[in-house]
């Protein structure tokens, strides 16, 4: 049968494109990571290294006070962050109206601080309502570092 | 005359099925993935049948100021919860709503828990020990004894 008999042909260009396309694709899948913690702190970092002046990196203790603080600045229910977290951020917190909180410590919850839409509104919510004014760039970082520290 | 069976059963049939016969506590519960995220995050996603249009309203143009906290969305994001919720608000409901029995049109509670109907059926059950229980914690924490309640079920007590 004639079929049987056909040439395979391939050009001189799909032997060097082909396998360039094959490396591409397995380092690409190799090194893709998904979001981390760390991949907004970096952004954090950038940031404040632009507009901050004499920035000399963030600060885990500085994160670790703020996380403490009672601050009793902002809404009346809400003096603190540990008014819903736990001081121990290794375990989960409790909203007032009695919900569960997830840990906020990464190495016992990596997907937290993953999603930076959701770190934003966060910070933005709970400063105002604990502190009652957003955060500054510094006290993110602070306590992002923190928050990976543990 | 002899007994009109065809027709006293096709009365039954039609009770049965009409508001009359709202005796289960059964909501519609709440599918949608950005209410879910939004409005479930510090407390049970509360179904909008629980509440008229103008509390929903009320709650939703003060964010800012929900409950002691701060529960500030973008613009795009309150008109989206705000429009499901008030599409599916307890006088939206083509069967009418218990939940709204005894309630003054000119009052608007921000809270399921000030329902004339919600004070009536909990007042008798619950006690304020119970209330200040901290397994229980609030009355917005429906979960400590409607264990279904996300999904709409309140029959369980």
């Amino acid at each position: 049968m004639k079929y049987l008999n056909m040439k395979i042909h391939t050009h001189r260009t799909d032997r060097l494109i082909r396998p360039a396309l094959l490396l591409i694709t397995t380092f690409s899948i190799l090194f893709s990571t998904s979001a981390t913690a760390n991949d907004y702190l970096d952004q954090l970092t950038r940031e404040a290294s632009e507009s901050v002046s004499n920035f000399s990196g963030f600060n885990a203790e500085r994160g670790k006070t703020i996380l403490l603080a009672q601050f009793g600045t902002g809404k009346p229910d809400t003096p603190a962050c540990t008014s819903c977290h736990d001081k121990n951020s290794a375990l989960s917190g409790k909203t007032r109206a009695g919900k569960l909180i997830e840990p906020m410590a990464v190495s016992v919850n990596p997907q937290r601080f993953t999603d930076s839409e959701k770190i934003e509104k966060w910070f933005g919510r709970n400063c105002r309502s604990v502190i009652g004014r957003e955060c500054t760039l510094i006290e993110k970082g602070d306590f992002l570092t923190y928050m990976t520290s543990l | 005359m002899k007994t009109p069976y065809n027709t006293l059963l096709i009365i039954c049939a039609a009770v049965s099925f009409s508001p009359l016969m709202q005796a289960s506590e059964s909501y519609r519960a709440v599918k949608d993935a950005i209410v879910i995220e939004e409005c479930g995050a510090c407390h049970m996603t509360f179904q909008p049948e629980m509440l008229p249009q103008r509390s929903w309203n009320a709650i939703m143009i003060d964010l800012e100021n929900h409950f002691g906290e701060d529960a500030s969305l973008s613009t795009q994001k309150n008109q989206y919860i705000t429009a499901y919720l008030v599409a599916n608000a307890a006088d939206q409901q083509w069967s009418g709503s218990k939940l709204l029995r005894g309630l003054s049109k000119s009052t608007t509670p921000l809270r399921i828990s000030e329902l004339p109907y919600w004070i009536k059926e909990h007042r008798e059950e619950v006690s304020n020990r119970e209330w200040n229980n901290p397994k229980v914690g609030s009355k917005a924490n429906c979960l400590a004894c409607h264990q279904q309640a996300d999904r709409g079920y309140y029959d369980d007590d």
